[in-house]
């Protein structure tokens, strides 16, 4: 019944990216199609990478509304971009090749997030409400620094920092892309195999233990997976910080289960789907260029309100 | 055999056991009883190496539960947890079948699925078990909680306060239940009980904990005196018998 609709999710987006290539396609074909396919991949890659993270955001937080973006995930992203260019100069950062940068980049923050989020995932995992409030707080703090190095730069450095700083669909460096869709993959597929274990994982720490699951590695391992994939999606585009919320929401409405191994998929492919259905929506029907980002924080915000006043209901 | 030697325990800088040494006998029904914050839970926790003690051993059937990998020792011990965290859209089979977890690792057998019937059935879980769990009463989830710790089929089962929420009728059939398993010889347990009567009427053991310390350890109807109940409650009771049976009333 899962599989079956997941299956359905899955032919959705093939047939809508089908669509967003092919829709009045002029001469000249091979030039259109190919900043067309460009951009589809990012645009996937970006929703895919957000879906799938914050589903293992939420289950090693114990908590539905918590969201990588929503804790500073991409904040930290942007504070190690803005201090990768204050320690280098922007020319410097620009003469590193994107793939080499891309990596470090990555590496840089699986180790960070791994020492901020695992300390606050241990500290306060058992404290729903100071957890939120921390993360949120945490946040706000890294986009401070982030915002009080950028002050102190050099403004043609500035302008390096800000190029990453705004989700921006209109400008991918398809080097950028290869690397970043094999990082996606690799950490999605080791993200499915341990679906299970994060299937226990999301019983709660204590029945989880109790279980025999080793808790705090598979935090960890998730932590470092999401790091990865928050990489792919900022660094591609920039931060988005509600886009997660409304796919996770999504995907457990649709699928109406708890395993990973479905959730995780329809996470990260309704994801594309709302990144690709409102490019699409906007750049061909609207003929607007940037509002997407806008308009999905205004819809993931409207619903993270909507959750909010729901829990409190109850 | 579950063998505890000086076993200490602080949450932060607030000790909350001090130097237990107890034995624990296999089979039978041991009960925990005593005032609220005696330690009951905690001791349970450190014994089924969920709750590292400050100083300390704890050897189950000869394991040292810190020491053994994870999952053989969640195949050695069960432990039925206060209030646990609740997930939305769970349904009551999926969540029996998760006791099955340090068995399978995710790749669950039929023998698996037929230790979950038997689990669902025992606990007359099975009308419930396409429920949600938060579609349940209080007292079913509690069932259905109790449910998958004994189908992760575990020599040692702890259960603290499994009473809770349970009607008369489903505690009465829990006990008699436990009891049950207890003499067919598969299960030892242990269980932290609020209702004295209830550890009147079907434990084999009872240890009776204060302050963080053992008081009194022995069969049932040597710890069951107006004398040591006084003690460990700090109010005073009354002991009857009806039917052969010890009941204990306060005063």
């Amino acid at each position: 019944m899962a599989e079956r609709r997941l299956l359905w999710l899955g032919l959705a987006l093939l047939a809508l990216c089908g669509a967003f290539l092919a829709w009045q396609l002029r001469a000249p074909m091979g030039f259109i199609l190919g900043l067309r396919a460009a951009k589809l991949g990012a645009l996937v890659c970006v929703g895919a990478a957000t879906g799938a993270a914050t589903i293992l955001f939420q289950t090693v937080a114990g908590n539905r509304l918590l969201t990588p973006g929503l804790v500073g995930f991409d904040a930290l992203f942007v504070l190690l971009q803005t201090l990768l260019v204050a320690a280098l100069g922007g020319v410097g950062v620009a003469m590193i090749p994107a793939s080499v940068r891309f990596g470090v980049e990555l590496v840089a923050l699986a180790a960070a997030s791994a020492l901020l989020f695992g300390l606050l995932l241990r500290r306060d995992a058992r404290d729903v409400t100071r957890m939120i409030l921390t993360g949120i707080i945490l946040g706000v703090l890294l986009r401070g620094l982030a915002e009080m190095v950028q002050r102190m730069m050099d403004p043609s450095d500035y302008a390096v920092v800000q190029q990453a700083m705004f989700a921006s669909f209109g400008r991918v460096d398809p080097q950028q892309l290869a690397v970043a869709a094999v990082v996606l993959l690799a950490a999605l597929a080791a993200a499915l195999r341990m679906a299970p274990a994060l299937d226990v994982a999301g019983l709660g720490r204590e029945t989880a233990r109790g279980l025999g699951l080793n808790h705090d590695r598979v935090v960890m391992v998730s932590l470092l997976l999401m790091a990865a994939m928050v990489s792919v999606s900022t660094a591609l585009v920039g931060p988005i910080t509600f886009l997660g919320l409304l796919t996770a929401s999504l995907a457990r409405q649709v699928t109406g289960t708890h395993r990973h191994a479905v959730l995780i998929p329809a996470s990260a492919i309704i994801g594309a789907l709302i990144l690709v259905a409102g490019q699409f929506v906007f750049e061909r029907l609207l003929g607007s260029q940037s509002a997407l980002a806008v308009i999905v924080e205004l819809f993931g915000g409207l619903l993270f309100l909507v959750l909010v006043l729901k829990r409190r209901r109850r | 055999m579950i063998e505890v030697s000086s076993l200490s325990y602080s949450a932060g800088s607030t000790p909350i056991l001090h130097d237990i040494s107890t034995t624990l006998e296999r089979g039978g029904i041991t009960a925990l009883i005593g005032p609220n914050g005696a330690g009951k839970s905690t001791l349970l926790h450190c014994i089924s190496g969920l709750e590292k003690p400050a100083s300390g051993s704890v050897r189950i059937d000869g394991h040292d539960p810190f020491a053994v990998p994870h999952r053989q020792r969640a195949r050695l011990v069960a432990l039925l947890q206060q209030s646990p965290a609740l997930v939305s859209r769970l349904k009551v089979r999926e969540l029996v079948s998760f006791g099955r977890w340090p068995h399978h690792q995710g790749r669950p057998c039929p023998e698996d699925e037929a230790m979950v019937d038997r689990a669902l059935t025992a606990f007359a879980l099975t009308d419930l078990a396409g429920r949600t769990i938060d579609t349940l009463s209080g007292g079913q989830r509690q069932r259905a909680f109790i449910a998958m710790t004994y189908a992760q089929d575990t020599p040692w089962m702890l259960l603290d306060e499994p009473l809770n929420a349970l009607d008369p009728r489903h505690a009465r059939d829990l006990m008699a239940r436990l009891h049950a398993l207890s003499r067919d010889g598969s299960r030892s347990i242990v269980i932290v009980l609020h209702d004295i009567n209830a550890a009147a009427g079907w434990a084999d053991h009872i240890v009776a904990m204060k302050d963080g310390r053992i008081v009194a350890q022995d069969a049932s109807a040597s710890v069951l005196t107006e004398a040591t109940l006084r003690d460990v409650f700090d109010t005073p009771f009354e002991l009857l018998h009806h039917k052969g049976r010890p009941v204990v009333v306060a005063r």
